[in-house]
């Protein structure tokens, strides 16, 4: 029975492994350590600027103890959507940090780095031929709209970790990939079930969650010909029929049916057994291939500057009714920034009120009072100039602005000197496409390096 | 009356990917599951009032294995937008939760 066995010890690289829960792992004789180093859950900032979300030292820490067991152990590391984006960049600072950690060792190895960053004329030629398509939820796009994308990913399938494997590499950085194709990439490889491959790689992607305790240290991952199992690390932990079947559907729109380039994995048929006190085996999932192989991509660009400002207020007449509040200064702003020669279409003024509706915005419950709250403006302008000078111009009215003229004019609580703060770019997501390719490997490039140490 | 999180064992909301959130509803058992499933309102309409969206962009799942009802749908704009006010939609869950149940 062909097997294999993928140790996964964290949710997210940069969020921790526990040496001791990794070294369980390692008694358990994987395969190979599957890594996931990336998200678009923080927002279009770390694509547009192909920047990182976690610390260098933070990933220097996993990164030594992954790095520590592949070349103890003799054994291969997969690491996808490095730098968070999976922009070229992203791959190029791991790779810097793994070379890093092998040199301080003298642990030698050969590192894959395969980019998906992709060419905004290579993109606009793909739309041009109508091989970029909508998915449900998308923004219309033009071809300006690859123009307007600082960075754009193709996320990878399991096709180039294969082929960077089977190139030799001991440790593969892809760019942007989905969290899935990481794990499942080396069962696949090794001929185990494609159903279980792809379910089990999406059951332990975001590492520990699927377990009755989330303390993050991890799971393993068994994949044979006819299903999957996994355990966790953490002694403490129990992976259940419960706890798997729930994790699908987590950050998931659809539980029963889950995208990827190659096809689709269907779960409604899928069978969950409790294997033993801690292990839970799966079997009957489908994958279903698709005709055609897509990636998706994803891209984010500038749309205007921010300038911030924070002020607190306790103030009876203005807890009365904070929206009436903001509404009242928002119109009183308008009509003497237009005097002093701002343009009305150049910028947007938006107030939230933490401590009434900053976080569930709309109408509070019926006699909800807050004690004090904390008013956000944001200005968004179409330059940072225009931001920062509107902000300047909003700091007497964040300061004074009255609930009631009739009563002495309130002077509201700042925290800061300066009152505001250049927040710089905003950014937004642009695409939510797929793009056909003639092959997997088509848009994905590879560089190796080979790091020999004297013995 | 009671509210959506009498009867759940939690409530949660998340991003799936910058273009669509989720909102889920966990049960203890499987009378309380039924009863929020067959309740009148706890459905794609409501969930379109209470996020700003619309009815028919709204997906419902029932899995009946584990006592959850699911619904996903499209954010009005992607994660992280000017106005943004919950990038992960960690917190709007709360809506739902608060949201009472015509059984």
């Amino acid at each position: 029975m062909k097997k294999c066995r993928i140790l996964m010890p964290s949710g997210g690289l940069g969020g921790g492994i526990d040496a001791d829960a990794f070294a369980n792992g390692m008694t358990m004789n994987p395969d190979v350590i599957a890594i996931d180093a990336g998200s678009t859950d923080s927002g279009p900032a770390y694509l547009a600027n192909a920047m990182c979300k976690t610390s260098r030292n933070v990933l220097k820490a996993d990164l030594e103890i992954a790095v520590s067991g592949s070349r103890e152990g003799n054994i291969p590391i997969f690491i996808g959507s490095c730098g968070t984006c999976g922009s070229d960049n992203g791959v190029n600072e791991i790779a810097e940090i793994v070379e890093e950690i092998l040199k301080e060792h003298a642990w030698s190895a050969k590192i894959a780095k395969v980019y998906s960053e992709q060419d905004r004329e290579a993109m606009k030629k793909k739309f041009r031929e109508g091989k970029i398509h909508a998915l449900e939820g998308a923004p219309g796009i033009s071809e300006k709209t690859f123009d307007e994308c600082e960075h754009i990913v193709a996320l990878m399938g399991a096709e180039p970790f294969i082929e960077a494997y089977q190139n030799g590499a001991d440790i593969v950085l892809c760019g942007r990939a989905t969290d899935t194709a990481i794990i499942a990439a080396l069962p696949l490889m090794m001929g185990c079930n494609e159903a279980a491959a792809w379910h089990g790689a999406k059951t332990v992607e975001c590492g520990s969650q699927c377990c009755d305790t989330e303390e993050g240290m991890g799971v393993f991952l068994e994949v044979d010909e006819e299903g999957f199992y996994v355990r966790p690390l953490n002694p403490a932990a129990h992976c259940t029929p419960y706890t798997i079947s729930a994790h699908l559907l987590y950050e998931n729109v659809d539980p029963f049916c889950l995208i990827e380039p190659s096809g689709r994995i269907l779960t409604k048929d899928a069978v969950y057994t409790q294997y033993d006190d801690v292990t839970t085996y799966v079997t009957g999932t489908k994958f279903e291939h698709a005709k055609q192989y897509t990636h998706k991509i994803e891209g984010a660009g500038i749309t205007g500057y921010q300038n911030i400002s924070l002020v607190g207020c306790a103030d009876a007449d203005l807890l009365a009714d904070p929206q009436e509040w903001i509404d009242n200064i928002t119109a009183y702003a308008r009509k003497r920034l237009t005097k002093a020669q701002f343009k009305s279409e150049d910028y947007d003024l938006n107030f939230k009120a933490y401590g009434y509706n900053g976080v569930l915005p709309g109408p509070v419950p019926k006699d909800f009072k807050p004690r004090e709250i904390l008013m956000l403006l944001t200005v968004t302008a179409k330059t940072q100039l225009i931001a920062n000078q509107i902000a300047k111009s909003m700091q007497p009215l964040l300061l004074h602005f009255p609930a009631n003229w009739n009563l002495q004019l309130p002077s509201f609580a700042f925290p800061f000197s300066p009152a505001d703060c250049d927040r710089g770019p905003s950014y937004e997501f642009k695409l939510h496409h797929v793009v056909d390719v003639a092959d997997p490997l088509e848009l994905i490039r590879f560089e190796y390096i080979d790091v020999r140490q004297e013995a | 009356m009671a509210k959506v999180k009498d009867y759940a064992r939690y409530v949660r909301s998340k991003n799936a990917g910058p273009f669509w959130v989720t909102a889920e509803i966990f049960f203890a058992d499987e009378t309380n599951y039924n009863l929020v499933r067959n309740a009148k309102n706890i459905n794609a309409a409501t969930i379109a009032r209470l996020y700003n969206t619309k009815e028919e962009l709204v997906k419902t799942y029932y899995c009946d294995n584990i006592h959850v009802i699911k619904f996903s749908w499209p954010r009005p704009q992607p994660s992280g937008f000017k106005h943004e006010h919950d990038m992960h939609f960690g917190q709007q869950y709360v809506f739902l939760a608060e949201e009472e149940v015509e059984v």
